[in-house]
C-alpha cells in the first residue's frame, strides 16, 4: 500500500502522473535551454560555467538577461536586473504554499529550488482529483529540470555551431500560450490576462524587464476588482 | 572571476524567491486579498510573458505589429484552444513562423 520511496500512500502514481504530465513540454523547453547555453557561450562564459549557471541559477529568463548584459554592465546590477526577472519566483512560491502542508524542511528547500513557470502551470493545471499533488509537483520539476540540463549542455557544446536565422526561441512563448488557454476560465482570470498584455506590450521599453512585473501586478488589480465586483453584486 | 560571482548571486537570489513562501514565510496566514489575488497569477504572468513576444521583434527591440509572430502565435492559441496539446501548438506556431518570416 505505502510506496517505500514516498511519504504518503499513492505518492508514487502521483509522481509519475505528474512526470508524464510534462512530457509535451519537453520538446518547448528543449530549444529553450540550447538558446540559453548557446547565448550564454558565445557572451563569453565557458561551456564550464554555462553549465554551472544552469545548475547553479536554474533560471532560463534570467539566464538570457545575463548573458545579454554581460560586458557593459556591472554584476551587481545583472544580478539585481535578474532578480526582477525572477520576482514571479515569489508569486508561484506564495500561491504554492497552500499545498505544501506537512512536507519537511529540507525537502521543501529542494522543492523550492526546482520552482519553474513550467513545472509550476503544470502542477496548478493538474486534475481536481489529484491526491498528491507535492508528489505531482515533484514529478513535473524532475523531468523539466533534466530537460533544462541537458538542453543549456548542448546548447554550450555546440556553442556558435547553430544558425542563428532558426526562430528556435519562439517555442517559448509558444509553450507560455499552451499553458495559458486552459486557465483562462473565468471573467477576472480573462481580464487579468488582458489587462497584463496591454500594459507589459505599452511598457515594453523599461529597463530590466519590468514591464513584465507591472503588467503582471496590473493585470491582478484588475481581475481582483471585478471579481470583488461581482461578489458584491451576489 | 566576474562570471562566476554572476553565477552565485544569480543563484543565491533566485534560490531565495523561490523559496520565499514555501519556505521562509510557511505558517504564516496570508490575507484574504492575498490569496484570492493569487489565483490570477497564472493568468496574468503568462500573458506578460507571451504579448511582447507576439508584438516586437527580438534582438532589434522594435514595434512589430501584425507581423508573422502575431499571426504564428494567434494560431498557435486556436490550436491550443482546440487540441490542449502543446506539440500540436509548437508545431503549427513554429511551422507558420518559418512559412511566413
Amino acid at each position: 500500500m505505502t510506496e517505500p520511496c514516498m511519504s504518503s500512500p499513492g505518492g508514487s502514481s502521483s509522481f509519475w502522473q505528474g512526470l508524464r504530465a510534462f512530457v509535451p513540454l519537453v520538446p518547448g523547453v528543449m530549444p529553450f535551454g540550447m538558446v540559453a547555453g548557446i547565448a550564454a557561450v558565445q557572451a563569453g562564459f565557458s561551456p564550464l560555467q554555462s553549465m554551472a549557471f544552469s545548475l547553479i541559477g536554474y533560471a532560463g529568463s534570467a539566464q538570457l538577461v545575463a548573458a545579454q548584459m554581460l560586458g557593459q554592465t556591472p554584476a551587481l546590477l545583472i544580478i539585481l536586473a535578474t532578480l526582477v526577472v525572477n520576482l514571479r519566483f515569489a508569486m508561484y512560491s506564495a500561491s504554492m504554499l497552500p499545498l505544501f502542508d506537512g512536507v519537511p524542511l529540507a525537502r521543501r528547500w529542494l522543492l523550492a529550488y526546482g520552482l519553474t513557470d513550467q513545472s509550476y502551470a503544470v502542477t496548478m493545471g493538474r486534475p481536481a482529483a489529484e491526491p498528491h499533488p507535492v508528489a505531482y509537483y515533484t514529478g513535473a520539476t524532475v523531468l523539466m529540470w533534466l530537460t533544462w540540463q541537458v538542453g543549456t549542455a548542448t546548447g554550450a557544446l555546440l556553442g556558435a555551431g547553430i544558425p542563428a536565422s532558426w526562430p528556435l526561441e519562439f517555442a517559448v512563448p509558444l509553450s507560455f500560450i499552451a499553458l495559458l488557454v486552459p486557465v483562462l476560465k473565468s471573467q477576472p482570470q480573462v481580464l487579468a490576462a488582458g489587462v497584463s498584455a496591454v500594459i507589459a506590450v505599452a511598457a515594453h521599453s523599461l529597463p530590466f524587464r519590468l514591464n513584465l512585473i507591472l503588467g503582471a501586478v496590473c493585470g491582478m488589480a484588475a481581475g481582483l476588482l471585478v471579481q470583488r465586483w461581482k461578489e458584491r453584486q451576489g | 572571476m566576474t562570471i562566476w560571482l554572476l553565477i552565485l548571486g544569480v543563484g543565491a537570489g533566485s534560490l531565495m524567491l523561490r523559496a520565499s513562501f514555501l519556505v521562509l514565510l510557511r505558517g504564516r496566514k496570508l490575507p484574504e486579498g492575498v490569496i484570492l489575488s493569487l489565483g490570477l497569477v497564472p493568468a496574468a504572468v503568462l500573458a506578460a510573458l507571451i504579448a511582447p513576444e507576439l508584438l516586437y521583434t527580438p534582438g532589434t527591440g522594435t514595434f512589430a505589429p501584425f507581423g508573422p509572430r502575431l499571426a504564428a502565435g494567434l494560431l498557435a492559441a486556436a490550436v491550443a484552444w482546440k487540441t490542449r496539446n502543446l506539440l500540436l501548438t509548437l508545431i503549427a506556431g513554429l511551422g507558420l513562423l518559418l512559412i511566413l518570416d
